[in-house]
């Protein structure tokens, strides 16, 4: 089978998504779609998928013209995906969300949930998947959630697979089983299309790498002849910097100091359990892990949004287990949330009024009951210009901008003060590279200011890059505290899976 | 000059979103044209399909008398939208905070009670009288209005559920009132209450025109005015103002930036509850100056229909309010001119909500090309 | 009590916070059967068929009822009953109901088997409520109009069937609950109306229309308004079962009917492939949508169902009992279907429990207003509204609502 993708062109209000798009996949190798957060990966893919009519262009499958009006018809002519944010009703068990859409049933459509679970084995068995059909999905990590999305496909006899982003949620470990499962499909005569945006895996598994920037199809690279540098370049449009340059920290006196910390949720599971840690001051502590392992909770924990079940958080020796956020933001404590769109700020209000959203009660923004608001005007004024957030003007809804700009405005908001602590948890998660760079920089910068900072994040190239420590949770704990200058990503990752290497070393 | 065009782009889209309230308003009165003509059983059946659509005409123009056509039609309307404002203005500010204040009923209920046990059991001067007696209905509705919000904070109970459950509870208990001795007015067997003190009633409006008793339009209409202005500037110049937006818009955003969410749940179900508690005042103070079983009526209801036509803007709150309130006058003409019942209003009020909410169908109908109206989200499911 | 803690297994904040107000609550109900239900001497008499009577001695009763609830809450509030507390509750309340029973009828009887009877018979409109909530809501659609389809419902049972006979009128019913379910359909689906705004505009519409209607047509017409209702049909042998026969097998075709619809949505919405489909565009339309299910036409679908239900159960008030429409004869039981939608967590057998919840609550409450228990009836007729805030105070924390209900579907997602 081959698909080609022939000048397609996808626009909506403001922007073109895809803009004369052209690609070609033959059955039985591997694209790479590389290119940077808001290059059009995605919305290319969903037209593709049948869940966008594009503007212009065809879709060609052997040399006929289809038209997909929905993803019934994408799946009829033998395309499958796995989305970025797993496609799964967490309520369900595996079976239930494997054969969704193509139940096998008796009489009045009753389900034979036996035929189910013994279409999910064989699959499972035959590509090596280990999966149990009767486990519910909310219940299992994400790496075999993944996979149970490519038993999705999979029943399906899908020609041509799609992957989304499908290493963000692994190990390094878990990408490599990944790969070989890639190659299993490939040698069993699929193709497949690999979305990324890290240049060593597309270059380690494709056939043939496609570099997208800003809608458009800039070039088709080699991988055995391409560089990372090169590529990168091809992706941004100028030369990148892909290491974060800090000098070494000069660690100074706790700051933090976390003491058998355990959080439970309102149902009793256990997300946390037992952790101790402490983060100096000027130093930048990095927690890895696969998402889903406690750190979002251990986040929220620390900054006052859950409830600690049982131990002590201390900041500059004072405990503050039971206070408020607004307590602790007072206390010197700035928190850039993993999803920014969620917590980081109100879509609905403007660029000025989320500047103030943590500190519309200080002295400098209130007097009394009153909003001082031509105090937070030039506030934001002064912000947009020194942390390069572009905006038309401060009265913009904040929910118009792009990602990397609102993120922006969150690290504007929060590093904007005489700070003792810094939190981020996934600082760069969907921003372009231009302010990945400049979020990176500012970081430093604050811990070389003498701020202890702890970064929290999935990706874990980032997070050794930009920590002077290194500490490891799975399943809740705190498994390693690792040299992240000493280890390699490798070693790091054995630890994320809850293996624990003896060759490591440990700082 | 970009800062022009976004300006220019704004006032466009409010002139747009005027556009589509009047194409809202006219799409409801011809369903409603229709709903007259197919109802009008008697004339259909002798084929008489003219004499059903000339009721149309006869109905829709006392609606029109009735509600504008004379100075004692103003009265009407001022005095019908005067609870409708401060009732919606309740329901508004809740939306604002993102909660579904659907007890605005029980909270005038509530109000009106304390109102109307200041009105007869004090005996003072008017100037003292009639403004402890506002104070006390305020305070009424605000203290029925916090349990909704307290039961919210602490249980997560959904308000929705809650406040109509209140409002149910409040009828009975007030029925029970009623026949109190404290109550009840002294020679009456069934539920109807003392009348309050001629100086503890609300001065009429138009008390300066001599002999004119038929303009019934009372300083409750200032009073609801005032209440607009200051949720305006609550919304606009106070800190918990702009945490009612926040809390509204964003709920997770507003706890994550340290604002004490379950205190601004019981906060702004305690302001609604008090701007419902002004209504009850109002309508028991000013339009009767005795409380029965229904003085509220289906107000709280309707000003849910405000709020949401007004998208809980102060200004579109109080346009919407007096729009419905000039149904409600314009109702009654209706009723008495034409044979056509007043519950049409009902009807037509709910249309007009369907269509104010649902801008696409109006686009699709009268095939305009207004820019981008949003009719948001106001629900945010039953978790939170 | 240190001590206890120390043992127990760790549990959240919330956790505690819980089972410590269950506690308090069984102490608190404990208080009351000790000073309160225990104040009246005498015998309470429950007929149950014509020969027996049951008698409780009232006062030792409460003082036994206060004795054991306050032992159950002495041992939650020390150790706690883990799993068994929905249990303990569900019994403790039980027993309870039968103390205040006691208590109102001390010194005089009732007839109990006929009560239950009226309990089951008044489930009937909230069950069938209930039932079109959760389909909507299963399938992702907030449905707050269920009170205005069966006021529809029962507008159209009423003259249909004045016109054509009852059975016509339950069909008349049937499709004008359907015409007020497309009307949420077509603005929630196609149209992507809030769902909350659009469900109370039909609430509001259907209240108009129908009273419009009724003042208009019906008082000028009251040919129209009169239908002969179902009476009651007693099942062969099971109906001769003492008590129960009576309570459940004496019934209109409205009980049977109500009883079916649970057991045909339980099963359907758990055992087959549409059960399946609806319940996960409830919970994540996109992740059926990416694999081909249809989302809007089972969601349009789903609705049309719950709008045939919903003005089945109107068509209850003028087919099933009095014969007649009149204006806003449903008087807001739609929000109390609402109520038990929640309180039987989205589930049909759990919403049919509350639906007999609430109906026992109106039952008792007409029944007592029999009796001279010294409170004012006002009171009585506001317990059914007590009970559902409570509940839904005590429980909807806990409960998990389709997570996808509220939202319009959005396929680019």
């Amino acid at each position: 089978m081959k698909l080609e993708l022939r000048g397609i062109t996808k626009r909506f209000p403001g922007v073109v998504a895809n803009d004369n798009v052209n690609l070609s996949l033959n059955t039985g190798e591997v694209l790479s779609l590389i290119g940077e957060n808001g290059a059009g990966k995605s919305t290319l893919m969903s037209v593709l998928y049948g869940m966008y009519k594009p503007d212009e262009g065809q879709i060609v499958i052997d040399g006929t013209e289809l038209v997909f009006t929905s993803p019934a018809d994408a799946i009829a002519a033998g395309i499958g995906m796995v989305h970025q944010h797993f496609m799964l009703v967490p309520v369900f068990t595996v079976a239930e969300n494997v054969v969704l859409g193509v139940e096998p049933t008796g009489t009045l459509g009753k389900l034979n949930i036996d035929e189910a679970r013994r279409m999910v084995r064989e699959i499972s068995d035959k590509y090596n998947l280990d999966l149990d059909p009767d486990a519910v999905i909310e219940d299992l990590p994400v790496g075999v959630q993944q996979r149970v999305e490519i038993v999705k496909v999979l029943l399906r006899d899908a020609k041509v697979v799609v992957f989304d982003e499908p290493t963000a949620v692994l190990t390094p470990s878990e990408i490599i089983e990944f790969f070989e499962i890639v190659k299993t499909l490939v040698s069993a005569g699929r193709g497949v299309v690999f979305i990324t945006h890290k240049l060593k895996e597309a270059l380690n598994i494709a056939d043939r790498i496609a570099v997208l920037r800003r809608g458009k199809v800039v070039g088709e690279v080699d991988p055995k002849t391409a560089t990372e540098s090169h590529i990168a370049e091809m992706m941004v449009g100028r030369p990148v910097q892909l290491t974060v340059e800090k000098n070494s920290a000069e660690a100074g006196d706790v700051v933090l100091k976390v003491t058998d910390l355990t959080v439970l949720d309102a149902d009793g599971r256990t997300h946390v359990e037992k952790v101790s840690f402490e983060v100096h001051a000027g130093e930048i502590v990095g927690i890895a892990g696969v998402q889903g392992n406690g750190q979002t909770e251990l986040v929220e924990a620390l900054t006052g949004l859950r409830k600690a079940t049982s131990g002590v958080i201390a900041l500059d020796g004072k405990d503050l287990t039971h206070s408020n956020p607004r307590e602790r933001h007072q206390m010197g404590m700035a928190h850039i949330p993993e999803d920014r769109q969620r917590q980081g700020l109100v879509g609905g209000l403007s660029v000025a009024e989320n500047l103030v959203l943590t500190r519309y009660h200080d002295d400098q923004f209130s007097h009394g009951v009153i909003v001082e608001w031509d105090a937070a005007d030039a506030m934001a004024e002064t912000l947009i210009g020194e942390y390069d957030i572009r905006t038309p003007n401060k009265e913009t809804g904040v929910g118009t901008l792009s990602g990397g700009n609102q993120q922006k405005v969150i690290v504007a908001r929060e590093l904007s003060r005489d700070l003792r602590l810094t939190i981020a948890a996934q600082p760069t998660r969907g921003v372009d590279v231009g302010s990945i760079e400049y979020i990176h920089s500012r970081i430093v910068k604050e811990r070389d200011a003498g701020t202890a900072v702890l970064i929290v994040s999935t990706e874990l190239e980032e997070v050794m890059a930009l920590s002077d420590r290194l500490l490891v949770m799975y399943r809740g704990k705190v498994v390693a505290e690792l040299d992240p200058k000493k280890v390699t990503p490798m070693e790091v990752g054995l630890y994320m899976a809850g293996s624990r290497p003896d060759s490591a070393v440990t700082a | 000059m970009k800062n022009l065009f976004n300006k220019l782009g704004e006032r466009l889209n409010r002139v747009s979103s005027m556009k589509l309230t009047l194409l809202a308003v006219l799409s409801a009165l011809i369903v409603g044209a229709f709903i007259i003509i197919f109802s009008d059983v008697d004339n259909l059946k002798n084929g008489d399909i003219l004499g059903a659509i000339s009721t149309v005409g006869s109905a829709y123009w006392a609606l029109v008398v009735g509600s504008f056509g004379s100075l004692r039609a103003i009265s009407n309307t001022i005095n019908s939208s005067t609870p409708l404002i401060l009732c919606g203005v309740s329901v508004a500010i809740a939306f604002k905070a993102g909660l579904f204040n659907i007890g605005a009923t029980g909270q005038m209920l509530a109000g009106g009670m304390t109102a109307l046990w200041v009105g007869f059991a004090m005996d003072g001067p008017g100037i003292i009288q009639v403004p402890l007696a506002i104070l006390a209905g305020a305070i009424g509705g605000a203290v029925f209005g916090a349990i909704p919000g307290v039961l919210k904070a602490r249980t997560g109970a959904h308000e929705v559920i809650t406040t109509i459950m209140l409002n149910n509870m409040a009828a009975f208990f007030i029925l029970w009132l009623l026949k109190t001795d404290l109550f009840q007015r002294e020679d009456r067997t069934d539920p109807i209450s003392k009348l309050v003190s001629a100086q503890g009633r609300l001065p009429r409006l138009f008390g300066f025109l001599d002999g004119r008793s038929d303009l019934v339009a009372h300083i409750g209409f200032i009073v609801a005015i005032g209440a607009v202005v200051a949720y305006w500037w609550f919304l606009k110049k106070t800190t918990t103002g702009f945490e009612f937006r926040a809390y509204g818009l964003n709920a997770d955003a507003a706890t994550y930036a340290g604002m004490h969410v379950k205190r601004l749940t019981v906060l702004s179900m305690v302001f609604a509850g008090g701007f419902a508690g002004l209504a009850g005042a109002a309508e028991v103070l000013g339009t009767y100056g005795y409380a029965s079983t229904n003085f509220a009526g289906n107000i709280g209801f309707d000003a849910i229909a405000i709020a949401l036509l007004g998208q809980s803007s102060p200004l579109g709150t109080m346009f919407a309010a007096i729009l419905f309130g000039a149904l409600q006058a314009g109702g009654r003409q209706m009723q008495t001119n034409s044979d056509v019942p007043i519950d049409l209003i009902i009807v037509l009020r709910a249309l007009i909500v369907m269509f104010i909410a649902a801008p696409l169908l109006i686009k699709t109908i009268w095939r305009t090309k207004s820019a981008h109206v949003s009719a948001g989200q106001t629900f945010r499911g039953w978790g939170s | 009590m240190n001590l206890a803690i120390e043992t127990a297994p760790l549990l959240s904040n919330e956790q505690r916070k819980r089972a410590r107000n269950v506690g308090f609550s069984l102490i608190f109900l404990a208080l009351i059967s000790a000073f309160f239900f225990s104040g009246r001497p005498g015998d309470a008499g429950f007929k149950l068929v014509d020969s027996f009577t049951l008698v409780l001695p009232s006062q030792p009763f409460a003082r036994a009822l206060a004795v054991l609830l306050g032992a159950l809450g002495a041992v939650q509030l020390y150790r706690g009953f883990g799993k068994w507390t929905n249990v303990v509750l569900a019994i403790s309340t039980g027993a309870f109901v039968v103390g205040f029973l006691a208590w109102a009828t001390s010194g005089g009887s009732f007839n109990l088997t006929g009560m239950l009877q009226d309990t089951v018979t008044r489930s009937v409109p909230i069950t069938l409520g209930a039932i079109a909530g959760i389909l909507c809501e299963r399938s992702g659609i907030i449905n707050i109009a269920i009170e205005g389809q069966l006021l529809g419902g029962a507008f159209a049972g009423a003259v249909v069937g004045s016109l054509y006979g009852p059975w016509a009128g339950v069909l008349g019913a049937i499709v004008m609950g359907v015409a007020l379910s497309a009307l949420l359909a077509v603005f929630a689906i196609r149209f992507r109306v809030d769902q909350v705004i659009v469900g109370f505009a039909i609430n509001f519409f259907s209240l108009g229309l129908t009273s419009f209607l009724s003042q208009r047509v019906l008082t000028e017409h009251p040919e129209y308004n009169i239908v002969k209702p179902f009476t009651p049909y007693a099942i062969p042998l099971l109906s001769d079962i003492p008590v129960i026969g009576v309570a459940l097998f004496t019934q209109t075709y409205f009980v049977y009917i109500s009883v079916i619809a649970v057991v045909l949505t339980t099963w359907f919405m758990y055992r087959t492939r549409w059960g399946l489909r609806t319940r996960a565009i409830g919970e994540y339309p996109q992740a059926a949508g990416t694999l081909g299910v249809d989302v809007i036409r089972l969601r349009y679908r789903n609705v049309w169902i719950a709008g045939a239900v919903a003005g089945l159960g109107g068509a209850w008030w003028p087919i099933g009992t009095v014969g007649r429409f009149d204006q806003n004869i449903t008087s807001g039981r739609g929000f109390i279907a609402l109520a038990a939608v929640i309180f039987g967590r989205w589930h049909p057998v759990g919403a049919l429990t509350a639906a007999l919840v609430f109906g026992l609550a109106e039952a008792i409450q007409l029944k007592m207003s029999n009796l001279d228990t010294g409170i004012p009836s006002e009171f009585l007729l506001m317990a059914p509204y007590i009970v559902t805030l409570i509940v839904v105070a005590g429980f909807v924390g806990r409960s998990r609502a389709p997570k996808a209900a509220g939202q319009a579907y959005d396929a680019s997602k």
